[in-house]
């Protein structure tokens, strides 16, 4: 399977760089899966799982919190706000995160962006449901 | 001439601060290792932030649909300057020299008969720059109760300045902190953050880009965070910078100590040797008197 360059970097660290067969992404607009060869594409990220295929039938997930894709001739590179990888994260870090896009919800007054972290909080419970917390 | 009780203490109280110069250059070596690692893990977010957004920018038309932050408000009236400085002093020229370079600036503009505003980021600064612009400083960040520099510090000043923004306060933001390029070598920098510098990308091809959402809404929320970034990674590389001016400062003041504890020996010594002789000369012409 042909593959194609991958970086993914938050602000404090780059938390994956290097060549992959498939990523899935959560875009704001549903999820997408880039694979190589893909038209060049900007999208922005709502909060859920990015799961990386390097390997067939073997995925790595990282919980990522807002940002921006961009995909182009030299590869797909992700930009998240928050990222964490599935095996570090705990029950703790989750309901850390769950209460901050909770607050988050409720210091708005902005309907879009009440309406994103509404979705925030719903996909993070999603994903402690998920990890079995 | 110091008596010899004196040049004891002199000594005695130059090697108590040279320990502490010591401790705290090696206390700075430390921090500076962390300081250093933080701010080159942060420099890919940076980087490939402003290429993506030089890539969008690059096929945007400038218009009066284009967000404020990237076309700016068309005056240049009123300008902003963040000024980022540490919050602890004994780190040789690293604060002054930010806040010259600042209050040059500042100078300039006035001189020009522009509207200037101040936000001192870190206490040193504003300490400095308070004596002459009292009138202009709008702000104080402090940021001395903050352990381990992260993202959220550098957002909740974005934030502000960006909602400062907004009331129409300002025109241009201009970003103050030190560049960290080595240990020795700190180089005091003003960045233009509003409205955004956005480099020509190399790599624009004709290539057309799917937006998703429209690409209009992806800049608008891009914007705000590229500021976010900027002064985050301003804030780390000021972190850096700090440690490494403080490493050096501290180093030199140690060596400073050695030496001045050398003299002073060395004076001690003769003035204990001239005491002996002159009271050795003193038994003798006795003997001899007799």
């Amino acid at each position: 399977m042909a593959t194609f360059n991958f970086e993914l970097v938050s602000p404090e660290r780059v938390l994956f760089s290097g060549d992959v067969d498939a990523v899935v992404l959560p875009a704001t607009e549903g999820d997408m899966t880039v694979l190589a060869g893909h038209a060049p594409t900007m999208t922005a990220l709502k909060t859920g799982f990015l799961v990386i295929t390097s390997t067939p039938g073997n995925g790595r997930r990282i919980l990522v919190r807002g940002g921006f894709a961009d995909v182009n001739q030299n590869g797909l590179t992700v930009l998240a706000e928050r990222a964490l990888p599935a095996e570090e994260l705990t029950q703790e870090i989750l309901d850390h995160e769950i209460l901050q896009a909770e607050m988050a919800y409720d210091s708005t007054n902005d309907q879009a962006a009440k309406h994103a972290a509404e979705s925030a909080v719903a996909q993070l419970r999603e994903a402690k449901a998920a990890l079995n917390f | 001439m110091p008596s010899l009780k004196d040049l004891r203490n002199r000594i005695a109280s130059v090697k108590a601060t040279q320990k502490i110069t010591k401790a705290m250059q090696m206390v700075a070596a430390a921090k500076l290792r962390r300081a250093q690692t933080a701010a080159e893990a942060a420099r890919p977010y940076a980087e490939r932030m402003s290429s993506v957004l030089g890539n969008l920018a690059s096929g945007i038309v400038v218009g009066p649909e284009t967000p404020r932050l990237l076309a700016g408000t068309g005056s240049d009236r009123v300008h902003l300057l963040i000024v980022c400085t540490a919050e602890r002093g004994l780190c040789g020229a690293f604060n002054s020299s930010i806040a010259r370079l600042a209050r040059d600036h500042a100078n300039r503009l006035m001189a020009e008969g522009k509207t200037v505003k101040i936000i001192c980021v870190g206490k040193k600064g504003y300490d400095i720059l308070r004596r002459q612009f009292a009138q202009q400083i709008i702000e104080l960040i402090d940021l001395r109760s903050v352990r381990q520099l992260g993202f959220e510090q550098g957002d909740m000043i974005a934030q502000k300045v960006l909602a400062r923004f907004e009331a129409g306060e300002f025109d241009v933001a201009t970003l103050f902190y030190s560049r960290f390029r080595s240990v020795i070598a700190q180089i005091p920098t003003a960045q233009h953050i509003i409205p955004a510098q956005i480099e020509a990308s190399g790599t624009s091809s004709d290539a057309v880009y799917d937006y998703e959402p429209e690409e209009g809404e992806i800049l608008a929320t891009l914007l705000p965070r590229n500021l976010t970034v900027q002064i985050f990674r301003a804030l780390l590389e000021n972190a850096a910078s700090e440690q490494g001016a403080r490493m050096s400062a501290m180093d030199s003041a140690t060596r400073n100590a050695g030496e001045m504890i050398k003299k002073q020996t060395m004076t001690y010594n003769r003035s204990r040797q001239a005491m002996i002789t002159k009271e050795l000369i003193e038994i003798i012409s006795g003997a001899e008197a007799l």
